[in-house]
Protein backbone atom coordinates (compact mmCIF):
# COMPACT_ATOMS: atom_id res chain seq x y z
CA UNK A 1 0.00 0.00 0.00
CA UNK A 2 1.45 3.37 -0.94
CA UNK A 3 0.81 6.77 0.61
CA UNK A 4 -2.04 7.66 -1.72
CA UNK A 5 -3.91 4.40 -1.05
CA UNK A 6 -3.35 4.74 2.69
CA UNK A 7 -4.70 8.27 2.82
CA UNK A 8 -7.64 7.37 0.55
CA UNK A 9 -8.50 4.47 2.87
CA UNK A 10 -8.26 6.74 5.89
CA UNK A 11 -10.45 9.39 4.28
CA UNK A 12 -13.09 6.83 3.30
CA UNK A 13 -13.12 5.32 6.77
CA UNK A 14 -13.45 8.67 8.52
CA UNK A 15 -15.87 10.32 6.10
CA UNK A 16 -18.63 10.42 8.73
CA UNK A 17 -16.52 12.58 11.02
CA UNK A 18 -16.38 16.39 10.96
CA UNK A 19 -14.51 17.63 7.91
CA UNK A 20 -11.90 19.60 9.85
CA UNK A 21 -11.04 16.51 11.92
CA UNK A 22 -10.56 14.43 8.79
CA UNK A 23 -8.37 17.06 7.08
CA UNK A 24 -6.24 17.41 10.21
CA UNK A 25 -5.69 13.65 10.41
CA UNK A 26 -4.95 13.32 6.70
CA UNK A 27 -2.26 16.01 6.72
CA UNK A 28 -0.85 14.58 9.96
CA UNK A 29 -0.52 11.05 8.57
CA UNK A 30 0.75 12.40 5.24
CA UNK A 31 3.51 14.24 7.07
CA UNK A 32 4.34 11.11 9.08
CA UNK A 33 4.77 9.09 5.89
CA UNK A 34 6.84 11.83 4.20
CA UNK A 35 9.15 12.09 7.20
CA UNK A 36 9.78 8.35 7.16
CA UNK A 37 10.44 8.42 3.42
CA UNK A 38 12.88 11.29 3.94
CA UNK A 39 14.73 9.12 6.43
CA UNK A 40 15.26 6.48 3.75
CA UNK A 41 12.20 4.23 3.98
CA UNK A 42 10.19 3.38 0.88
CA UNK A 43 6.60 4.61 0.76
CA UNK A 44 5.33 1.06 1.34
CA UNK A 45 7.60 0.57 4.34
CA UNK A 46 6.55 3.90 5.81
CA UNK A 47 2.86 2.99 5.47
CA UNK A 48 3.43 -0.48 6.92
CA UNK A 49 5.26 1.09 9.86
CA UNK A 50 2.28 3.27 10.70
CA UNK A 51 -0.08 0.30 10.80
CA UNK A 52 -3.25 -1.06 9.17
CA UNK A 53 -5.74 1.64 8.10
CA UNK A 54 -8.73 -0.31 9.48
CA UNK A 55 -7.19 -0.43 12.93
CA UNK A 56 -6.38 3.29 12.87
CA UNK A 57 -9.91 4.14 11.71
CA UNK A 58 -11.47 1.95 14.43
CA UNK A 59 -9.26 3.60 17.06
CA UNK A 60 -10.19 7.12 15.94
CA UNK A 61 -13.92 6.31 15.81
CA UNK A 62 -13.77 4.74 19.27
CA UNK A 63 -12.20 7.84 20.81
CA UNK A 64 -14.44 10.38 19.06
CA UNK A 65 -17.41 11.25 21.33
CA UNK A 66 -20.73 9.98 19.97
CA UNK A 67 -22.26 13.48 20.30
CA UNK A 68 -19.69 14.81 17.85
CA UNK A 69 -20.42 12.02 15.37
CA UNK A 70 -24.19 12.51 15.59
CA UNK A 71 -23.92 16.28 15.33
CA UNK A 72 -21.87 15.88 12.15
CA UNK A 73 -24.30 13.31 10.83
CA UNK A 74 -27.44 15.41 11.26
CA UNK A 75 -25.83 18.62 10.02
CA UNK A 76 -27.09 19.07 6.44
CA UNK A 77 -24.30 19.12 3.86
CA UNK A 78 -26.22 21.88 2.05
CA UNK A 79 -29.20 24.07 2.82
CA UNK A 80 -32.52 22.21 2.90
CA UNK A 81 -34.81 22.84 -0.03
CA UNK A 82 -38.33 24.12 0.80
CA UNK A 83 -40.02 20.88 -0.25
CA UNK A 84 -37.62 18.90 1.96
CA UNK A 85 -38.61 21.01 4.94
CA UNK A 86 -42.30 20.48 4.14
CA UNK A 87 -41.70 16.74 3.82
CA UNK A 88 -39.77 16.68 7.08
CA UNK A 89 -42.59 18.47 8.93
CA UNK A 90 -45.36 16.38 7.32
CA UNK A 91 -43.41 13.19 7.91
CA UNK A 92 -42.85 14.00 11.57
CA UNK A 93 -45.67 11.69 12.82
CA UNK A 94 -43.95 8.86 10.94
CA UNK A 95 -40.23 9.34 11.46
CA UNK A 96 -40.33 10.60 15.02
CA UNK A 97 -42.09 7.53 16.52
CA UNK A 98 -39.78 5.27 14.49
CA UNK A 99 -36.70 7.05 15.80
CA UNK A 100 -38.08 6.96 19.32
CA UNK A 101 -38.89 3.25 19.00
CA UNK A 102 -35.37 2.49 17.83
CA UNK A 103 -33.90 4.41 20.76
CA UNK A 104 -36.22 2.63 23.19
CA UNK A 105 -35.29 -0.80 21.76
CA UNK A 106 -31.59 -0.06 22.28
CA UNK A 107 -32.28 1.22 25.79
CA UNK A 108 -34.41 -1.78 26.73
CA UNK A 109 -31.75 -4.23 25.47
CA UNK A 110 -29.30 -2.39 27.67
CA UNK A 111 -31.67 -2.64 30.65
CA UNK A 112 -32.27 -6.36 30.01
CA UNK A 113 -28.54 -7.12 30.11
CA UNK A 114 -28.07 -5.21 33.35
CA UNK A 115 -31.25 -6.66 34.88
CA UNK A 116 -29.74 -10.10 34.28
CA UNK A 117 -26.61 -9.07 36.11
CA UNK A 118 -28.59 -7.55 38.98
CA UNK A 119 -30.73 -10.68 39.36
CA UNK A 120 -27.61 -12.87 39.44
CA UNK A 121 -26.29 -10.74 42.29
CA UNK A 122 -29.67 -10.94 44.02
CA UNK A 123 -29.48 -14.73 43.94
CA UNK A 124 -25.92 -14.56 45.23
CA UNK A 125 -26.95 -12.32 48.14
CA UNK A 126 -29.91 -14.53 49.07
CA UNK A 127 -27.69 -17.63 49.00
CA UNK A 128 -25.24 -15.94 51.35
CA UNK A 129 -28.11 -14.87 53.62
CA UNK A 130 -29.47 -18.43 53.57
CA UNK A 131 -26.08 -19.83 54.58
CA UNK A 132 -25.49 -17.21 57.28
CA UNK A 133 -28.93 -17.61 58.84
CA UNK A 134 -29.33 -21.32 58.14
CA UNK A 135 -26.23 -22.68 59.87
CA UNK A 136 -26.90 -21.13 63.33
CA UNK A 137 -30.61 -21.92 62.99
CA UNK A 138 -29.85 -25.56 62.19
CA UNK A 139 -27.53 -25.79 65.20
CA UNK A 140 -30.27 -24.39 67.43
CA UNK A 141 -32.75 -26.93 66.06
CA UNK A 142 -30.31 -29.82 66.60
CA UNK A 143 -29.58 -28.58 70.15
CA UNK A 144 -33.30 -28.67 70.89
CA UNK A 145 -33.29 -32.34 70.00
CA UNK A 146 -34.92 -32.28 66.53
CA UNK A 147 -31.94 -34.02 64.97
CA UNK A 148 -33.36 -34.98 61.57
CA UNK A 149 -34.90 -31.63 60.53
CA UNK A 150 -31.85 -29.90 61.99
CA UNK A 151 -29.40 -31.95 59.90
CA UNK A 152 -31.52 -31.35 56.81
CA UNK A 153 -31.48 -27.60 57.46
CA UNK A 154 -27.72 -27.70 58.03
CA UNK A 155 -27.28 -29.52 54.73
CA UNK A 156 -29.31 -26.93 52.88
CA UNK A 157 -27.38 -24.09 54.51
CA UNK A 158 -24.01 -25.65 53.65
CA UNK A 159 -25.21 -26.30 50.11
CA UNK A 160 -26.18 -22.61 49.82
CA UNK A 161 -22.79 -21.57 51.13
CA UNK A 162 -21.01 -23.70 48.53
CA UNK A 163 -23.27 -22.54 45.73
CA UNK A 164 -22.80 -18.89 46.73
CA UNK A 165 -19.03 -19.24 46.44
CA UNK A 166 -19.34 -20.70 42.94
CA UNK A 167 -21.95 -18.15 41.92
CA UNK A 168 -19.77 -15.29 43.12
CA UNK A 169 -17.30 -15.94 40.30
CA UNK A 170 -20.17 -16.22 37.81
CA UNK A 171 -21.55 -12.85 39.03
CA UNK A 172 -18.19 -11.13 38.73
CA UNK A 173 -17.57 -12.37 35.21
CA UNK A 174 -21.17 -11.55 34.21
CA UNK A 175 -20.72 -7.98 35.44
CA UNK A 176 -17.44 -7.63 33.58
CA UNK A 177 -18.98 -9.17 30.47
CA UNK A 178 -21.95 -6.79 30.58
CA UNK A 179 -19.62 -3.80 30.93
CA UNK A 180 -17.53 -5.01 27.99
CA UNK A 181 -20.67 -5.62 25.94
CA UNK A 182 -21.95 -2.11 26.67
CA UNK A 183 -18.65 -0.61 25.57
CA UNK A 184 -18.56 -2.74 22.43
CA UNK A 185 -22.17 -1.82 21.60
CA UNK A 186 -21.33 1.89 21.92
CA UNK A 187 -18.38 1.43 19.54
CA UNK A 188 -20.59 -0.58 17.18
CA UNK A 189 -23.27 2.10 17.08
CA UNK A 190 -20.65 4.76 16.46
CA UNK A 191 -18.91 2.94 13.61
CA UNK A 192 -22.36 2.10 12.20
CA UNK A 193 -23.15 5.79 11.96
CA UNK A 194 -19.73 6.69 10.53
CA UNK A 195 -19.59 3.69 8.21
CA UNK A 196 -22.89 4.32 6.47
CA UNK A 197 -21.67 7.67 5.30
CA UNK A 198 -18.76 6.18 3.37
CA UNK A 199 -20.96 3.86 1.30
CA UNK A 200 -22.91 6.79 -0.12
CA UNK B 1 -0.10 0.49 33.12
CA UNK B 2 -3.27 2.22 34.26
CA UNK B 3 -4.93 4.11 31.38
CA UNK B 4 -5.41 7.38 33.29
CA UNK B 5 -1.83 7.30 34.53
CA UNK B 6 -0.43 6.58 31.08
CA UNK B 7 -2.45 9.41 29.58
CA UNK B 8 -1.04 11.91 32.06
CA UNK B 9 2.49 10.62 31.51
CA UNK B 10 2.20 10.83 27.74
CA UNK B 11 1.04 14.45 27.90
CA UNK B 12 4.10 15.44 29.91
CA UNK B 13 6.41 13.34 27.71
CA UNK B 14 5.22 15.16 24.60
CA UNK B 15 5.66 18.52 26.33
CA UNK B 16 9.17 17.51 27.40
CA UNK B 17 9.99 16.50 23.81
CA UNK B 18 9.27 20.03 22.57
CA UNK B 19 10.60 21.86 25.62
CA UNK B 20 14.11 22.70 24.42
CA UNK B 21 13.31 23.31 20.79
CA UNK B 22 10.33 23.17 18.47
CA UNK B 23 9.71 19.71 17.10
CA UNK B 24 7.47 17.90 14.61
CA UNK B 25 5.34 14.77 14.82
CA UNK B 26 7.71 12.09 13.60
CA UNK B 27 10.62 13.47 15.61
CA UNK B 28 8.52 13.49 18.79
CA UNK B 29 7.69 9.82 18.28
CA UNK B 30 11.35 8.97 17.63
CA UNK B 31 12.58 10.98 20.61
CA UNK B 32 10.14 9.27 22.96
CA UNK B 33 10.64 5.75 21.57
CA UNK B 34 13.33 4.70 24.07
CA UNK B 35 11.02 5.66 26.95
CA UNK B 36 7.42 5.15 25.91
CA UNK B 37 5.75 3.65 22.84
CA UNK B 38 3.51 6.20 21.14
CA UNK B 39 1.35 5.57 18.09
CA UNK B 40 0.54 8.23 15.52
CA UNK B 41 -3.14 8.27 16.49
CA UNK B 42 -2.31 8.73 20.15
CA UNK B 43 0.15 11.51 19.40
CA UNK B 44 -2.40 13.33 17.26
CA UNK B 45 -4.96 13.24 20.07
CA UNK B 46 -2.41 14.42 22.63
CA UNK B 47 -1.22 17.30 20.44
CA UNK B 48 -4.82 18.42 19.89
CA UNK B 49 -5.55 18.21 23.61
CA UNK B 50 -2.42 20.15 24.58
CA UNK B 51 -3.14 22.76 21.94
CA UNK B 52 -6.70 23.20 23.23
CA UNK B 53 -5.33 23.52 26.77
CA UNK B 54 -2.97 26.28 25.59
CA UNK B 55 0.14 24.26 26.46
CA UNK B 56 1.58 24.38 22.96
CA UNK B 57 1.19 26.29 19.71
CA UNK B 58 1.37 24.97 16.15
CA UNK B 59 2.94 26.58 13.12
CA UNK B 60 3.27 25.29 9.60
CA UNK B 61 6.64 25.75 7.93
CA UNK B 62 7.96 24.70 4.58
CA UNK B 63 10.43 21.87 4.67
CA UNK B 64 11.93 20.30 1.57
CA UNK B 65 9.13 21.51 -0.68
CA UNK B 66 6.32 20.37 1.61
CA UNK B 67 4.52 21.67 4.67
CA UNK B 68 5.50 20.37 8.05
CA UNK B 69 3.84 21.29 11.34
CA UNK B 70 6.07 22.38 14.20
CA UNK B 71 4.98 22.43 17.80
CA UNK B 72 6.21 24.98 20.34
CA UNK B 73 5.69 24.82 24.08
CA UNK B 74 3.99 27.76 25.85
CA UNK B 75 4.50 29.13 29.36
CA UNK B 76 1.50 27.08 30.41
CA UNK B 77 3.17 23.94 29.07
CA UNK B 78 6.42 24.65 30.92
CA UNK B 79 4.38 25.15 34.09
CA UNK B 80 2.74 21.74 33.55
CA UNK B 81 6.17 20.08 33.38
CA UNK B 82 7.27 21.80 36.61
CA UNK B 83 4.01 20.75 38.26
CA UNK B 84 4.61 17.17 37.12
CA UNK B 85 8.13 17.16 38.54
CA UNK B 86 6.89 18.43 41.90
CA UNK B 87 4.09 15.84 42.01
CA UNK B 88 6.41 12.98 41.16
CA UNK B 89 9.00 13.92 43.72
CA UNK B 90 6.29 13.05 46.21
CA UNK B 91 5.35 9.86 44.35
CA UNK B 92 8.98 8.76 44.30
CA UNK B 93 9.39 9.24 48.03
CA UNK B 94 6.19 7.24 48.57
CA UNK B 95 7.56 4.56 46.23
CA UNK B 96 10.78 4.35 48.25
CA UNK B 97 8.72 3.85 51.40
CA UNK B 98 6.57 1.12 49.80
CA UNK B 99 9.53 -0.66 48.20
CA UNK B 100 11.42 -0.62 51.54
CA UNK B 101 8.45 -2.29 53.27
CA UNK B 102 8.65 -5.04 50.62
CA UNK B 103 12.33 -5.60 51.30
CA UNK B 104 11.91 -5.79 55.06
CA UNK B 105 9.35 -8.56 54.86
Amino acid sequence: MNKKEFLAGLEAGLSGLPREDVEGRLSFYGEMIDDRVEEGASEEEAVADIGPVEEIVAGIVAETPITRIVREKIRPKRGLRPWEIVLLVLGFPVWFPLLLAAAVVVLSLYIVVWALVVSLWAIEISLIACALAGIPAAIVVIARGDALPGIAALGIALFSAGLSILLFFVCVSASRGAARLAKKAACGIKSGIVGKESTK
Amino acid sequence: MDVQLKRGLLDVCVLAAIKDEDSYGYRIIKDLKPYIELSESTLYTILKRLEAAGMLTVRSAEHDGRIRKYYRITGEGVRRIEEFKAEWKEVISIYRFVAKEDRDE
